[in-house]
């Protein structure tokens, strides 16, 4: 990757009198977890090669609340909750972007009753509509005619019905979409999600994790796309425990079009 | 008006009341569940009850079990329009009054009922092979041993015997008027002369005929012991509802209309906590003063017991009618973990009817020292949830086990502090750092500067 990437912090902008027409929510994953951060550079870059007018909050981000809410720490999540908003409504944010769905979710869906109500994307959604304004084009790339399947975030899905947008994105990228024999609404979540992320999961006798790969390898695709950092991890390590990691590699959406694009 | 036309108004009278004391008790543990405003979309509402509950939209995602669903429903709800005639002949001591009504309309009448009735006949015949024989894995699962296996196999076998019966007693019937009216009025049978059925015959029982006997007193105690179990089942059948998980007949209307409208994705605000967050972030709150007098018992965070619930997941508890289709796509369950979400409704309706039935004998004081959580309910169940929301998706009349689990685990960790260790560290990392891992606030931004 070789031009530089440009962020602007809210408090630069700010400073500078600037207001950016969207702010991007990075999300914990999205600022920490090696992987993530990747997926975080892929979409600024797709931003500043669109010329978006966008800013981050940096160090004044703070989690959104979601993992503590899904575990029932209602409490903590209303005390970040009324943080950040505060933070928000300080910047007169009215635009947010994120490329976590569990962020997007929560900023879309339980900020309003707690005063934040802003309109918010996903990035798949962002992007999509970049694509159709003409402000993102892409040229097949190095994805063209490879066969993609699509994981489902059950936040992006079934928590708040878009199915669509990433499809119409891997459209745009001329791959072979192949579906899951699980997808869509009836999409096998990851096994993440309900804050089962940051502890193990209960006895059982088989990881979720490897029962969707499980899905996904059986489409016999040589990428498995995801719009959430949080899944991609656990595809990521499913298809570790098959040893499947030279011929299927797991992707964010984001990075898919970066990719086309070679920016 | 006869002794028999007497005992049937009375059979039922009484069906109707137990019925009716049965459904009441119901409706009264229901509204032993905290307040919640569904009163709003009220269009919304009806546009979701006439497609998920009326149109069966949701069934036929599984195709084999939707089609035949629709017929037993279709079937059933078409067939008791000839109750309304049972009723009409039970009452008056009439035989078959809309023959009269109908005239030449009255066997197609009949003839599509026979169709429906022989159509439910096959279906549930299906349902029981599906369930007992193909042992489909979902109605095998731990919770469904016992009581709510047998309850399945019950209706199951009812609906058969109703409708054989519907089919049998149309069959002498047929019989009957078909023979010579002299000698029918001779023998004091004059009422089973039906002129609009002179010389015809119904397109399913016609086939029956063969295996009834041909003397008239024989036929006649058929066709009277098949309407009468007809009858007497079908009022049976009403008042088995109200122990069984076949109530969702009536209660899936109710239940989809007060579905929840929002996406999926979002969960409730607690208003309790809402309440003292934003007392600690008023700017004008007095830190010394002396906290307001609590109004009431003091709130608690979550649900411990079924009365912690809203009345709409115990009506939600009360519809289920425990298909299991939620468990089958749950990613826990399918995974060997002990979570399913059938299991959460079922729990949830047994421990509301149990407070109920303690509530009627006690009075509002009853305590039996158990509560949903943990007595019927174990932490182990609710922490394998990923609130993924593949179980609300799955179910046809729109219950939703995801916000029960919420509700307790919210208690387990602000009540009792019991949330696994890993848990517990994600919490404090969030409260330090505003991440859920140990990193610092002030690292956010590094990634820009990374490749």
């Amino acid at each position: 990757m070789s031009t530089p990437i440009t962020v602007k912090t809210m408090a630069e902008m700010m400073a500078a009198g600037e207001k950016p027409e969207v702010l991007f929510w990075v999300g914990c994953a999205g600022s920490f977890d090696d992987r993530a951060k990747k997926i975080t550079r892929a979409f600024v870059r797709l931003l500043n090669g669109a010329g978006v007018s966008f800013a981050v909050l940096g160090t004044e981000e703070s989690c959104t609340g979601d993992p503590a809410k899904r575990a029932g720490n209602e409490f903590l999540f209303q005390m970040q909750a009324i943080q950040n908003i505060q933070v928000l409504n300080g910047y007169e944010v009215t635009k947010i972007v994120t490329t976590c769905p569990h962020c997007f979710n929560t900023l879309k869906n339980e900020y309003p009753d707690l005063g934040g109500e802003y309109e918010v994307l996903h990035h798949t959604q962002f992007l999509n509509d970049l694509m159709k304004s003409g402000k993102l084009k892409v040229e097949g790339g190095e994805f063209k005619g490879k066969r993609i399947t699509f994981h489902d975030p059950c936040y992006l899905g079934r928590g708040n019905n878009e199915y669509e947008a990433p499809r119409e994105l891997l459209q745009k990228l001329d791959v072979e979409l192949v579906e899951m024999k699980r997808c869509k609404s009836k999409g096998l979540c990851c096994g993440a999600g309900g804050a089962q992320m940051f502890k193990e999961a209960e006895k059982g006798d088989k990881e979720i994790n490897i029962e969707r790969t499980e899905d996904a390898l059986e489409t016999k695709a040589e990428i498995v796309a995801t719009g959430c950092p949080f899944c991609n991890t656990m595809m990521t390590d499913g298809v570790k425990s098959f040893e499947k990691e030279k011929s299927v590699q797991v992707f964010d959406l984001a990075e898919l079009v970066l990719g086309a694009k070679d920016l | 008006m006869g002794l028999g036309n007497l005992l049937f108004i009375a059979i039922v009278i009484a069906a109707a009341g137990l019925f009716y004391r049965n459904l009441s008790r119901i409706i009264k543990n229901i509204k032993l569940g905290k307040e919640l405003d569904r009163s709003d979309h009220s269009s919304d509402r009806w546009k979701m009850m006439i497609r998920v509950a009326l149109g069966q939209s949701k069934m036929v995602v599984r195709p084999v079990a939707g089609v035949l669903h629709i017929l037993v429903y279709v079937g059933f709800v078409i067939i008791n329009i000839e109750i309304l005639e049972i009723i009409i002949d039970g009452i008056f001591g009439t035989h078959r009054v809309f023959a009269s009504v109908l005239g030449a309309g009255y066997k197609p009448f009949i003839d599509s009922f026979e169709l429906l009735a022989l159509l439910v006949l096959v279906s549930c015949a299906l349902f029981l092979v599906r369930r007992n024989i193909v042992r489909i894995p979902r109605f095998w699962k731990p919770e469904m041993k016992g009581w709510p296996a047998s309850d399945a196999n019950y209706i199951l076998i009812m609906e058969i015997l109703l409708m054989s019966a519907f089919l049998i007693m149309d069959a002498a019937d047929t019989v009957l008027m078909n023979m010579d009216a002299e000698t029918l009025m001779a023998a004091g049978n004059g009422k089973y002369i039906v002129p609009q059925m002179a010389g015809g015959q119904f397109v399913v029982s016609q086939y029956l005929i063969g295996m009834l006997p041909s003397n008239a007193s024989t036929l006649i105690l058929i066709e009277r012991v098949c309407w009468w179990f007809h009858i007497i089942g079908i009022l049976g059948f009403l008042n088995y509802l109200v122990i069984s998980k076949h109530l969702h007949i009536l209660l899936a209307f109710p239940n989809t209309y007060y579905s929840n409208l929002k996406d999926k994705g979002e969960f409730n605000n607690l208003a309790s906590v809402k309440k003292e967050v934003q007392l600690m972030f008023d700017p004008d709150a007095d830190p010394y003063a002396a906290p307001p007098e609590p109004e009431g018992p003091p709130e608690t965070f979550g649900a411990k017991d079924a009365t912690d619930l809203t009345w709409k997941q115990l009506l939600d508890a009360y519809t289920c009618t425990e298909c299991g289709r939620c468990t089958s796509v749950c990613p826990a369950n399918q995974t060997g973990k002990l979570l399913s979400p059938r299991k959460i409704m079922m729990d949830t309706r047994d421990r509301i009817s149990e407070i109920g039935k303690g509530r009627e004998k006690e009075g509002e004081e009853f305590n039996d020292g158990k509560s949903l959580l943990t007595d019927y309910i174990t932490p182990e169940e609710l922490w394998a949830c990923t609130s993924c929301n593949a179980c609300t998706d799955a179910c046809p009349i729109n219950i939703d086990p995801l916000s029960i689990i919420v509700d307790l685990r919210r208690y387990l960790v602000m009540e009792q502090s019991t949330a696994p260790a890993e848990l517990n560290g994600m919490f404090t990392n969030i409260e330090n750092n505003g991440a859920p891992w140990q990193f610092a606030q002030a690292d956010r931004l590094n990634w820009k500067d990374e490749s």
